[in-house]
């Protein structure tokens, strides 16, 4: 049963992910990586983590997107423009873009054909049991409680450094 | 007909919940239709009036006048508005409202009267991380508004749904610290769990609701949910409406149903939710286990009244004093509520 | 092709989506969507520690994700910063327009 589940939300996953890539107007970038984040829990959900699955729409679909979403409408971002200039007449006017494609193709080949040649390992059968809040919350506050303290500090020292930055010079 | 009874009865469990979603979806859609008369009539008790009395008996019928008038109005859309995103908008608003609906568990669980083999809990779904679900859900709530006052293409919707929804951030904060208090008494993140650790009376007659225990947790929850759901006295981003304009300005007909609708859901899941956390949910005196939910739906009526009572008595605050106080004071009032239940969590035992 | 998942799925999965991440960094001429495709590199690298995690048995790699989370927001919330103020300056989000260090 997980079977079908996987596939669909890989799919999803990586039709949102190619869409966020290749979309020229900002915004539906945003909301097709919203779209991606959803895949993604559900990934996470398949893989018997619902903590993270819900952690990860609170804060990147539901924080960190918002962010994104008012940056674009303050700035009111502009289409990207189509390229121009000395190096998109290389290569006979194919550019950057149509060399950036086959690297890419190229990268993904490569990865695919060493993953690929992993043996195959299957998950532990069965369903097992989802992660519990408990066990996360004991892993974090007793094992990794000093990082957990740094990055409070680094969120803190990251909100300070946001709003120094965007602050208008008067 | 027989094959048919057979194959409802080995099948009966998926059935059931099956009518059970069906049931929680028409109860919400009909809650925004009563909330909507409600709302007008409270609001004219309020203001020495009457309210609608004239559509069927004692107005009973004016949110069916309401309905039709909407359908049958002009669907208007601006011509430089981003279409596929207009009519998203709305969609997301209403999806996001009825999809929190689907953790709270509203009943004890029951057979209906020995029909089902095993009992079954009357809530869509019991997810062992249901408050973390719904603070998920509501999160997704603020795409619709901010897409909305994107999407109309015009500076007032723009201006009112960035604070509209910088405003349901900000307040998302202190409801999760008062949610994270509750969770830390009752020790799990089911709801249907935190309800059952409601039960029992203290010295046979104080019910061991968490509002006795934590008011104060109780008082940040409701605020910041008057808050999250837009509603006065918080409404400065609607209110706006009648100063110069907001979110939904450019919406007309359907798609303008479609926001109060969600607005109104939004309510019943903030009322919900708050019995369900606070007022002991389904429990209550005199009446047996599996009637609960007569009392769930006593409290959830109290909570609502509650709501359109504030709207219609509350001066709205400013949109710089109703920021200030979410980040200056509801928040470090929700952080000291959380520090101070940890402390007698750890020191007392409980 | 409605086999069960192994390891390797979701390893290529993950795989196939940090290649979709680079590629966004490397190609996209607009500063957002550079910032996007560096969430989808994170994202791929969250689904690996997750993936793992669930192969292995423990909770360590889920605690990993959840700071890799916080992480990305804070360069998020730096990054957009840093956004804001160079569109103040020089009205394009264009990263070929921003040449004053190059010699």
């Amino acid at each position: 049963m997980t079977g079908i589940y996987f596939w669909v939300l890989a799919a999803v996953t990586v039709m949102a992910s190619l869409g966020v890539v290749l979309q020229r107007n900002p915004m539906y970038s945003v909301l097709l990586l919203i779209v991606s984040f959803g895949g993604l829990s559900g990934l996470y959900i398949t893989l018997n983590a619902p903590v993270v699955a819900a952690i990860q729409i609170i804060i990147y679909a539901g924080a960190i997107m918002v962010l994104f979403l008012f940056v674009v409408m303050l700035l009111n971002v502009p289409t990207e423009d189509p390229p121009h200039g000395y190096h998109a007449r290389l290569l006979g006017g194919a550019g950057p873009r149509w060399f950036g494609a086959v690297l890419a193709v190229v990268l993904m080949g490569e990865l695919v054909f060493a993953l690929s040649h992993l043996a195959s390992t299957p998950l532990p059968s069965g369903t097992g049991n989802p992660t519990s809040i408990a066990q996360i919350g004991v892993r974090l506050y007793r094992d990794y409680a000093f990082a957990f303290e740094v990055t409070s500090v680094l969120i803190l020292l990251s909100m300070v450094g946001a709003v120094i930055l965007a602050r208008k010079e008067s | 007909m027989t094959s048919i009874v057979e194959f409802i009865q080995a099948h009966q469990m998926v059935i059931a919940q099956l009518v059970l979603i069906l049931g929680i979806f028409l109860m919400l859609q009909i809650s925004a239709a009563v909330m909507v008369y409600f709302e007008r009539k409270i609001a004219a008790w309020a203001q020495q009036r009457y309210g609608p009395y004239l559509v069927g008996p004692s107005g009973i019928l004016q949110p069916i006048a309401d309905i039709v008038k909407l359908i049958m109005k002009e669907e208007l859309r601006p011509k430089s508005a981003d279409t596929f995103l207009f009519y998203l908008a709305p969609i997301l608003c209403a999806t996001a409202a009825f999809a929190a609906f689907s953790v709270v568990p509203f009943g004890a669980e029951t057979t209906f009267f020995g029909l089902l083999e095993r009992p079954i809990g009357l809530q869509m779904t019991d997810v062992n991380v249901a408050v973390l679900v719904l603070f998920a859900i509501t999160s997704m709530g603020v795409y619709g508004i901010v897409l909305a006052g994107w999407a109309s293409n015009s500076k007032y919707s723009l201006l009112g749904g960035l604070r509209s929804s910088a405003q349901m951030i900000s307040y998302e904060l202190s409801y999760g610290m008062s949610l994270a208090a509750i969770i830390m008494l009752a020790g799990s993140m089911s709801l249907r769990g935190i309800v059952d650790m409601q039960a029992g009376y203290w010295f046979g007659f104080i019910p061991k609701w968490y509002v006795f225990i934590q008011p104060v947790g109780f008082f940040i929850f409701m605020t910041a949910g008057v808050a999250e759901t837009n509603r006065a006295p918080f409404d400065f981003p609607e209110a706006e409406q009648e100063l110069v304009a907001g979110y939904h300005t450019e919406y007309s007909s359907m798609s303008f149903a479609l926001f109060f609708m969600a607005e109104y859901i939004n309510m019943v899941t903030v009322s919900a939710v708050a019995a369900d956390l606070f007022l002991g949910g389904w429990h209550g005196p005199f009446l047996p286990e599996y009637l609960g939910w007569i009392w769930f739906l006593i409290k959830i009526a109290a909570l609502l009244f509650f709501y359109i009572w504030m709207r219609w008595t509350l001066p709205r605050y400013r949109y710089d004093q109703l920021m200030e106080f979410g980040w200056k004071w509801l928040l470090p009032l929700a952080v000291v509520n959380l520090l101070v239940t940890a402390a007698v969590v750890l020191g007392a035992g409980w | 092709m409605l086999t069960e998942p192994t390891l390797n799925h979701y390893l290529l999965l993950s795989a196939v989506l940090f290649s979709i991440g680079t590629v966004g960094v490397f190609l996209r001429r607009n500063l957002i969507t550079i910032l996007l495709s560096v969430e989808v590199m994170l994202n791929a690298v969250n689904l690996t520690f997750v993936a793992v995690d669930r192969y292995l048995n423990t909770v360590d790699g889920q605690i990993i994700v959840f700071f890799v989370m916080t992480v990305a927001a804070a360069e998020a919330a730096v990054g957009l910063a840093i956004v804001i103020a160079l569109f103040r300056h020089k009205e394009t989000l264009n990263p070929d327009a921003f040449t004053n260090l190059k010699w």
